[in-house]
């Protein structure tokens, strides 16, 4: 099935954001989005690795996996290629975008086990995309990801100092919130259409 | 098989490729190289960078106090950094005040060495050296609290003022991490090969556990001192000395000091204990009221049972405070035990007279 790129692009952030619609990369998401300057910061740094270890991973599994028949091991391949990338990443902030690396703190090397990361270097071999495709379902991805957190960031700092019960407080008022944006997202499920 | 032998060389391939990247990129970019380490303006050290500033300075050999052992969770390593720090950290704010961040203070385990860098420490941390002791006597003086002797080879020694503390290093044992724990030391400053201890037993403690279930005679500690401003303040003022359970070691410090250099002052001892069974050293206290020259030791139990036959005065230390202190202005306290007990302490010394510049305090958390 041929779908435009744009398509894709667009339907990864509205229709089939990553937290809001496939509920992947949630643990960040409860845990960072109490502060909005924080919470951009992660969701630049996932759509960045988002986008690198997509593209990685479709070379590595179209022109290594593949031909070999090796398809059956790209779990474990995309695990290392995304930690390895991180890796890499972390260390090059740490070198040369020190106000970053102090911003992202310990949530840089958490990206690493970001599900969403894996989440669509899988949905991008499950769908069968090409380079084009699968770059843009990344970039799209992590956008939608961060502009998840960041409204989920905005929501939690307007009700910071509303009183709740004790046991719906943090993680809890979180989760309901989520689920009340999800279904606001559905709103945009007319719009486009991948799945 | 040959499915099974490609598998394991491409997956072995794809792994390899990534780890050379990642060996190449740690000798590239994250070597930061060589660094100058400038101390008090005086002191220039060549550094290996990348590191953090606690254990680069451990590597030549200066010991900044440290009880978590640079986990960024006790907040005793704090420097003063003038340049080359770096950005102020999110892991610090919890232990650097606002008026500390501002006046340059950082927590030396969490910035890392990336850049040339100066710093000011107190000049006396340069003293601080790193000794391997042999346990020679281990005693229990209660149920609770063990008096520890190490001694030193004869050829080492160590200086300290009377009062101040060392740290214990407690090695890996039943799958607990190593620990930095501080304990003062009980001997005066002229036993220099062999320094005592007073080490109360803390139910799930690292280091008091190890000190108490599993430290034998002959065995070696680790030790790195002496650390503190609690010591003996030269001067004529009269002093009073408060302290509970193990927060006598200190005050015994100072107290053998002041008896084997005949100092001339007048000094009394408030010591509280709970029962009976908890009070210890008293023989050598009741010595030291007949050898000192003007030297008194009061104590209270906090609560006496019957077995205790104890016919002395009963209460808090805060009580025997509120009773026998007075005249404040012309006195010096030094107080040593547990933060609760420091915490009201201070305000009846104040009430009394006392200035904050004569109060010296030691708090065992």
């Amino acid at each position: 099935m041929e779908i435009n790129p744009i398509v894709i692009f667009f339907a990864a952030i509205f229709t089939n954001n990553m937290i809001l619609a496939n509920f992947l990369g949630m643990c960040s998401f409860i845990a960072v989005s109490s502060d909005i300057k924080t919470s951009f910061s992660l969701g630049q740094a996932v759509t960045f690795v988002l986008t690198f270890t997509t593209l990685i991973n479709f070379i590595v599994y179209r022109y290594v996996l593949v031909p070999l028949r090796l398809e059956y091991m790209r779990f474990i391949v995309f695990i290392i290629v995304i930690a390895a990338f991180v890796q890499l990443v972390e260390m090059i902030i740490d070198r040369y975008f020190q106000t970053l690396y102090y911003a992202l703190g310990i949530f840089l090397p958490l990206i690493t086990v970001n599900c969403a990361i894996l989440g669509v270097s899988l949905f991008m071999v499950i769908r069968d995309y090409t380079l084009l495709q699968s770059v843009a379902l990344g970039v799209g991805s992590g956008l939608g990801w961060m502009l998840a957190i960041v409204a989920m960031a905005g929501i939690r700092q307007k009700i910071k100092n509303n009183p709740f019960p004790k046991g719906l407080e943090g993680p809890g008022i979180t989760l309901i919130i989520t689920g009340l944006m999800a279904l606001a997202f559905i709103g945009f499920s007319g719009i486009v259409q991948i799945q | 098989m040959e499915n099974i032998i490609t598998t394991v060389v491409a997956i072995s391939g794809i792994t390899g490729f990534l780890a050379l990247l990642l060996s190449i990129a740690n000798r590239t970019i994250a070597n930061y190289g060589e660094k100058k380490l400038i101390i008090n303006e005086e002191k220039e050290y060549i550094v290996e960078g990348g590191d953090n500033l606690l254990s680069t300075l451990n590597e030549q050999d200066i010991f900044i106090p440290s009880a978590c052992g640079g986990k960024g969770s006790c907040g005793y390593c704090k420097v003063k950094v003038i340049e080359g720090g770096g950005q102020f950290l999110a892991t610090e704010k919890g232990y650097v005040s606002e008026t500390e961040r501002l006046d340059g203070i950082r927590l030396s385990c969490q910035l890392r060495v990336k850049e040339d860098i100066r710093i000011e420490i107190p000049e006396e941390l340069f003293n601080v050296k790193q000794y391997e002791y042999t346990v020679t006597i281990l005693e229990d003086l209660t149920d609770k609290i063990k008096r520890v002797r190490l001694e030193l080879p004869e050829t080492q020694e160590i200086n300290y003022k009377p009062g101040q503390y060392i740290q214990i290093l407690t090695p890996v044992y039943d799958g607990n991490e190593e620990v930095y724990r501080a304990y003062s030391i009980t001997t005066p400053p002229s036993s220099k090969h062999a320094i005592e201890l007073f080490i109360g037993y803390v139910p799930d403690g690292i280091c008091t556990t190890y000190i108490h279930k599993h430290l034998k005679v002959n065995d070696k500690l680790n030790i790195v001192g002496p650390f503190g401003d609690f010591y003996y303040r030269e001067g004529d003022k009269e002093m009073v000395l408060v302290a509970i359970g193990t927060g006598m070691a200190p005050i015994m410090g100072i107290l053998r000091y002041m008896n084997e250099n005949h100092i001339e002052r007048k000094a009394t001892l408030y010591f509280g204990a709970r029962t009976r069974s908890d009070m210890f050293m008293t023989d050598e206290l009741k010595e030291l009221e007949k050898t000192m020259y003007d030297f008194e030791y009061i104590n209270c139990l906090s609560r006496p049972t019957a077995h205790c036959e104890w016919d002395g005065k009963v209460g808090r230390v805060t009580d025997l405070i509120e009773k026998f202190v007075d005249n404040g202005e012309s006195k010096e306290a030094y107080l040593c035990g547990s933060p609760p007990m420091i915490d009201s302490v201070i305000p009846i010394l104040k009430e009394k007279g006392f200035t904050d510049g004569d109060i010296y305090f030691d708090k065992f958390d």
